[in-house]
């Protein structure tokens, strides 16, 4: 057997028990690894009226089934638990070294349940496996965290994964972090962390994962990695000016999303995009593990270095904020790695501050003297320090920007699906992507289809943005694909590259495995409905699969894409129908008896 | 007529970041990059006035032209 272990670490807190169990192959061929076999797991053993913060939730941190092998791009997990901040399937993924690192220690996946009774954190070191004291580093940073247990472990070869102190505050905008940078971001998953009094993971891994097909694969690598090489996306664009490079993009076609979303274009934005960060800030690549794309940025600011800022984060603390100051940007993205925060939540909830201050809601006594006003660069950075220690006002917006502004009787300027904020795109002038918002399972979502590729990117095909032809039948094959992808354990941004027949290929020559095309997809379209499944269990239902009301009734006001609507009232019935759903948005039986489920 | 025409990511190396061009009437974006040494198929996304054309779009006096060579990935 390749690419997959075989072999899961379960570790019961309450008990301080450790041990371990073989991965079920029977489930993984119908739901890969990471993304798929642990949301079947969590679905399975985690009933849908736990309380996400209590010892009942567990929490299953997985690989891909790729993860760790020489397949570009594998070094991706995913954090899956269920959320606090909305209750859906949390599958935060993410990059860098430390998922990798697990699979070289020998588990393809880390469970956790029931609540330790003190602080603690595990050390993984192949099958030494420990329950340490965490008392020491519970309230510091990441940082602080990572550089205190490095050394405690004595091996700089050890991963460090960690919340930082707002995980441990259970911010529902918390972050899972691993490697000081990289972030298992979305859906509040370090706070579920937290509430289980775990500050940390080491990994340490001396193993390999085996390859079924060594021969096969040398084949299908230099094919993959040379389409990798010669698109321009991934070969050139990517490489050379990080994913900021976005920022212009998403601007000059004229949804790119500013104070709020209240406007769609702005005139100030090469200041702050990838081109002027490449000029001006960068300092070296940052990439993740096995991977030739080499988006990830390291970079300088007035008093600071380190890694980032991405596209969604530029955005989110730029012109989302009325803000054009890079060094500001900087700091308010080092703030987030460093107190263990979700960037693309934690400045939705500020620009939503911003907004419920400039129309009254928000008083200045409420304020303690921090200006939380649209344009002010000081401020934005000091209000992320203040969430991240759930300080003042701070600790209301540490739940996220829904819970805030309803609290103001104003939820309507919460820019959130499902209470999870939107990224960086404004829906109204792109209708797949729209689309791909009101219905992603976890909520405002860019990274479970990325309809941008197709809509303004032009990849694999360029699809007219305002056109809604065949856009549901486009937003079900990305999502499905893309619950592959991050089942397998790579990055998205392969896809702009590879297709659906390279990822089978891989799949097959690492793991052994047989899939055609069609059965990898059904993998995938099995994955979304699991997770639709739990959706409507916990009490969602198509009610939810919308947007705020000023991106569906109220035109953009603004720059190329003035006056566009996003027609979501006659996309949606078609993706019911894509899907196979009943009109309202449930699986039916023939659906899921298709899929085997 | 006059257009504004704006250059993204590597298209700005040795050329500019934006300029006002002074066109014949019925010119085409191929106008605006035959000039400048940019070939149509290096041209992964063209945007007038924020919307997708190709190389053989007719201008009209007002355009605003935004040329990227492949980039993207948020």
């Amino acid at each position: 057997m390749g690419g997959y272990i075989g072999k899961i670490l379960r570790v019961n807190l309450t008990e301080g028990k450790i041990s371990t169990e073989p991965l079920n192959m029977e489930l993984a061929k119908k739901y890969l690894s990471g993304r798929g076999l642990a949301g079947k797991m969590f679905t399975d053993e985690v009933a849908s009226d736990v309380d996400a913060l209590s010892p009942e939730n567990k929490i299953f941190i997985a690989a891909g089934a790729l993860t760790g092998t020489n397949a570009p791009t594998s070094g991706r997990y995913v954090v899956v638990t269920k959320s606090p901040l909305n209750g859906v399937v949390a599958s935060s993924n993410s990059g860098g070294q430390w998922g990798a690192h697990m699979k070289f220690a020998g588990y393809d996946m880390v469970i956790l349940e029931g609540k330790a009774d003190r602080p603690v954190y595990l050390s993984i070191h192949d099958d030494v496996v420990e329950i340490k004291d965490a008392a020491h580093v519970w309230g510091k940073d990441v940082y602080a965290t990572t550089d205190t247990l490095k050394k405690e472990f004595g091996d700089d070869k050890v991963k460090v994964l960690s919340i930082g102190p707002a995980g441990e505050n259970l911010s529902l905008i918390s972050a899972v972090m691993n490697d000081l940078y990289r972030a298992a971001g979305r859906s509040g998953v370090g706070a579920v962390m937290g509430s289980k009094n775990v500050k940390a993971i080491l990994v340490r891994g001396t193993g390999k994962v085996e390859n079924a097909n060594p021969d096969v694969m040398k084949t299908v690598l230099s094919s993959a990695l040379g389409k990798l090489r010669e698109n321009g996306v991934t070969g050139q664009g990517l490489p050379t000016y990080g994913t900021a490079v976005l920022v212009n993009i998403i601007n000059e076609s004229g949804i790119y999303p500013v104070k709020n979303f209240q406007e769609s274009y702005d005139s100030e934005a090469d200041l702050i995009s990838g081109e002027t960060m490449t000029a001006n800030h960068l300092i070296k690549k940052d990439p993740c593990y096995r991977c030739p794309i080499a988006c990830g940025r390291y970079s300088k600011w007035e008093g600071g270095e380190g890694a980032g800022p991405e596209y969604e984060t530029v955005w989110v603390f730029g012109s989302n904020s009325g803000i054009h100051d890079f060094d500001a940007i900087h700091k308010a993205n080092d703030l987030c790695n460093k107190l263990g925060l979700d960037t693309i939540s934690v400045g939705a909830t500020i620009a939503a501050g911003m907004e419920l201050v400039q129309r009254g809601y928000i008083k200045p006594e409420e304020l303690d003297g921090t200006p939380l006003e649209f344009g002010n660069a000081a401020g934005m950075v000091e209000w992320v320090r203040k969430i991240g220690y759930a300080e003042g006002l701070g600790a209301k917006m540490a739940l996220g920007s829904y819970r805030l502004a309803e609290s103001y009787g104003a939820p309507e300027l919460s820019m959130t699906v499902k209470k999870l904020e939107i990224p960086a795109y404004d829906p109204r002038g792109v209708q797949g992507q729209g689309l791909q918002f009101a219905t992603s399972n976890r909520g405002g979502c860019h990274v479970r289809g990325y309809m941008i590729s197709p809509e303004i990117l032009g990849l694999p095909e360029k699809l007219d943005r305002t056109s809604l032809e065949g856009k549901a039948t486009w937003v079900k094959i990305f999502q499905d694909l893309t619950a592959v992808i991050d089942s397998l354990g790579l990055c998205l941004f392969s896809s702009f590259a590879l297709g659906l027949s390279d990822y089978a290929a891989l799949v097959n020559a690492v793991t052994g495995a047989n899939y055609t095309d069609e059965e990898l997809l059904a993998c995938g379209e099995r994955i979304w409905n699991n997770e639709r499944l739990h959706n409507l269990r916990v009490g969602y239902s198509a009610a939810e699969d919308t947007l705020p009301k000023r991106l569906i009734q109220d035109p953009i006001v603004d720059g190329p894409s003035k006056g566009q609507v996003l027609k979501l009232a006659e996309l949606l019935p078609k993706y019911y129908a894509e899907r196979g759903w009943d009109e309202a948005g449930v699986p039916t039986p023939e659906c899921l008896t298709k899929l085997g489920m | 007529m006059r257009v504004t025409v704006k250059l993204f990511a590597t298209f700005r190396d040795g050329r500019f970041k934006v300029e006002e061009r002074e066109l014949q009437e019925e010119s085409k974006v191929l106008n605006i990059l035959e000039p400048l040494n940019i070939k149509p198929e290096e041209v992964a996304i063209c945007l007038v006035n924020g919307r997708d054309v190709n190389a053989q779009h007719l201008l009209k006096d007002g355009d605003t032209i935004a040329l990227f060579p492949p980039v993207g990935g948020g």
